[in-house]
């Protein structure tokens, strides 16, 4: 009787749990749907689901009109490098505070956070004179080190969390054993937190990835990424609602893919130290 | 070792960032519309007759203003040219922010600019945008509806045959709507739409010494009979409907009516994308009655060179280029008159070809009788007719439209949104120092 109660609870679960995946992947769905239709079909209404006939045609001028690999490249060496560079950074900040807290660390780290309460628009103009100062716009360095201070906070809470899940007599052992802070950090903190720094890395890649303000306030040419990609199908006056989801869809399926092969870790890391 | 390799890969990665801009390279900003679109096809001619290479930015209509506004206000310099209207070129102009374009080629016959794009373009006088393409605003309808309303369109309707007529469509057993007008927020969206609205009850934004006029009754008078009709005929939830919105229920045959852009014409009359692309008919926009000022509005999206470039001269040749009356039949010849850039050249409306197309005359008629100096029949202090071309505006009519889009959403009343407009705008102008 108990397992049958079990069985109908979990049948419950994992039906309440495809109906919520489903609502949250509709949008992306139809957005691919849209990208196979024509500019009729796209805004027909009542809406067409499946029954239209798929062309390649948006994305064959899509293609023409712009150069994909260009923006493509862009966006992940800013996501990419941003990533790494905050995650470097992050690190030792988050060793700091996780094993030889001070009486302030938590106030820092609520600072820390703090910073991301501020509208990005805010400060639009002094980073703007910044960049001009330093000759850092349009380029993909200048994003980097931007996208990497925003999302800094993000990771330094992340990476804080998951090392504080992390008993420090392991570290206490090794320094007994005569390691180094280095050899601590990287042989014995490192390895153990991985799954942790691994979710880490994916959510703040798929952060910078989406980033659309500064990707498309900083850049012009050279650096524009595929947010500046989509942006340049968006139209006021005029429908080009199948031709936006194509290059909404050739913008986002780098992302998807590689969040499908490494929903295992980003699951694991995301969840991990949530059961004791 | 994680981290070494880490570091070596984000190391490698910032190094391959590059800010090179080639010298000999114009970057032009422009939004995404068709006619933009359609010039970037062809600028490969540009290239092989100058040498000049173009590179463009193109971007939504909002984010570029952001944009080039950004850029232009702190010398930036990352654009040679940048695609403006005629909100911002006037007060750009005067801030000498951009390039005058004086000096033009004889070839380029600067006189053949319609004179309402030329004079809206221009500050004391002085051009500081050529216009790629130009609108106005008329009524756009559907030819077989109106002959089974048993009803008439005349050339120039007024308010409230409109009205009729739409009630008259309105069909909602079958999902047809009289009327489709701009609801949305926005100072460039239902903004304009009820500015110019208002404009032909006989309001305006300011008095000469720039009183806010929202307690007038001529704005009760224009909003009252607005939400009215789109209550009787317009579209359900019309309070989020933009161009776009309209542009799809048009030529998906569920509107009688539509009021909007010029440029829509050659959209809806187009049979690979409207369903009613061979009943629609055009008409002037509407006056209400014993108004002498028709609610029409006026438009250009221009080509400006911003102050900071080091490029002024290369960026004056493709200005010359794309608002030629040359670039115009090298669009007519390869895709039709119908689909050049309309409303910026007086050439354009004289060319028989051009004439035969069948929004022509009222697409012209529109723009010739839209006068940006005098938009309201009492006299005000600013030029532009959807706009006042001062830059507090643009803040201050998106605050007014999102309480009047608050009115169609029957979230208040017109009084109310009335009432709150004045006094927002009285505010924000005894700030601005008026």
């Amino acid at each position: 009787m108990a397992r049958a109660v079990t069985t109908q609870r979990k049948t419950f679960n994992t039906a309440l749990a495809w109906i919520v995946g489903l609502l949250i992947f509709f949008p992306i769905l139809w957005t691919i749907l849209t990208s196979f239709k024509t500019e009729a079909q796209a805004i027909a209404s009542p809406p067409i689901f499946l029954n239209f006939d798929w062309t390649l045609e948006n994305y064959a001028i899509v293609q023409e009109r712009s150069d994909y690999m260009r923006f493509l490249w862009n966006s992940v060496i800013i996501a990419g490098g941003s990533t790494i560079l905050g995650v470097i950074i992050a690190v030792p900040a988050a060793w700091a505070m996780a094993f030889v807290p001070s009486k302030r660390t938590k106030d820092i780290l609520l600072w820390m956070l703090s910073t991301k309460m501020l509208p990005a628009v805010g400060v639009l103009y002094p980073i703007y004179l910044l960049f001009i100062r330093l000759g850092l716009l349009d380029s993909r360095a200048g994003l980097v080190v931007v996208l990497m201070l925003i999302n800094l906070p993000i990771i330094v809470w992340m990476l804080y969390t998951y090392f504080r899940e992390i008993p420090g007599e392991i570290l206490e052992a090794a320094r007994m054993d005569g390691a180094t802070l280095k050899e601590e950090i990287l042989y014995v903190l490192t390895p153990m937190a991985i799954p942790g720094i691994a979710s880490t890395v994916l959510l703040n890649f798929i952060l910078a990835w989406n980033e659309a303000f500064w990707t498309l306030n900083l850049t012009a040419v050279n650096a524009a990424p595929l947010t500046a990609f989509i942006a340049s199908y968006s139209s006021p006056e005029g429908l080009f609602f199948a031709k936006l989801s194509a290059a909404s869809t050739m913008a986002i399926a780098p992302i998807l893919i590689l969040g499908w092969f490494s929903q295992k870790q980003l699951v694991r890391g995301l969840t991990f130290g949530a059961v004791k | 070792m994680y981290l070494r390799n880490a570091l070596r890969a984000a190391t490698a990665m910032t190094l391959v960032a590059t800010t090179a801009a080639h010298a000999d390279t114009l970057t032009i900003a422009t939004v995404n519309n068709g006619d933009m679109i359609r010039m970037q096809g062809y600028t490969d001619n540009f290239t092989e007759a100058t040498g000049i290479d173009v590179e463009w930015v193109t971007l939504e209509e909002n984010v570029l203003r952001q944009r080039v506004t950004t850029d232009i206000t702190t010398k930036g310099g990352q654009f040679d040219i940048m695609t403006i209207g005629m909100y911002e070129t006037p007060i750009w102009g005067a801030n000498g922010w951009l390039v005058p374009l004086d000096g033009l080629s004889a070839e380029y016959d600067v006189d053949d600019i319609l004179p309402a794009m030329r004079g809206g373009l221009s500050n004391d006088g002085t051009l500081y945008a050529a216009p790629f393409y130009g609108e106005s605003s008329m009524v756009m309808y559907r030819t077989d509806l109106m002959e089974q309303a048993g009803m008439e369109m005349p050339d120039a309707p007024t308010w409230q045959f409109i009205r009729e007529a739409a009630a008259a469509m309105t069909d909602r057993d079958n999902d047809i709507n009289g009327i489709c007008l701009r609801g949305k927020a926005g100072w460039g969206e239902g903004g304009a739409f009820i500015t110019v609205t208002a404009n032909s009850f006989g309001a305006r934004w300011f008095d000469e010494d720039w009183k806010p006029q929202f307690d007038q009754p001529e704005w009760n008078d224009a909003l009252t009979f607005f939400v009215d009709m789109m209550n009787e005929s317009g579209p359900a939830g019309y309070a989020t409907n933009g161009f776009n919105e309209n542009l799809s229920l048009f030529q998906q045959g569920k509107c009688g009516m539509w009021i909007d852009a010029t440029v829509a014409a050659s959209f809806v009359t187009n049979p690979d994308d409207s369903t009613v692309a061979d009943k629609v008919g055009f008409a002037l926009a509407p006056n209400s009655e014993g108004v002498d000022k028709r609610s029409n509005w006026l438009w250009a999206w221009a080509l400006a060179i911003p102050a900071g470039t080091e490029q002024a001269d290369s960026a004056k040749q493709f200005i010359e280029w794309a608002t030629s009356k040359d670039y115009i039949e090298l669009v007519a010849e390869n895709e039709g008159w119908a689909n050049v850039p309309p409303g910026a050249r007086t050439s354009l409306y004289e060319n028989p070809n051009y004439q035969e197309v069948p929004f022509a005359q009222k697409t012209l008629e529109s723009i010739l009788s839209a006068d940006p100096n005098n938009p309201t029949v009492k006299p005000v202090p600013y030029v532009g007719i959807q706009f006042a071309a001062i830059p507090e505006f643009a803040g201050i009519a998106t605050q007014v439209s999102q309480e009047f889009s608050a009115v169609y959403a029957g979230q208040q009343t017109v009084e109310e949104a009335l009432a709150k407009a004045q006094a927002f705008t009285s505010e924000e102008m005894e700030a601005a120092g008026y």
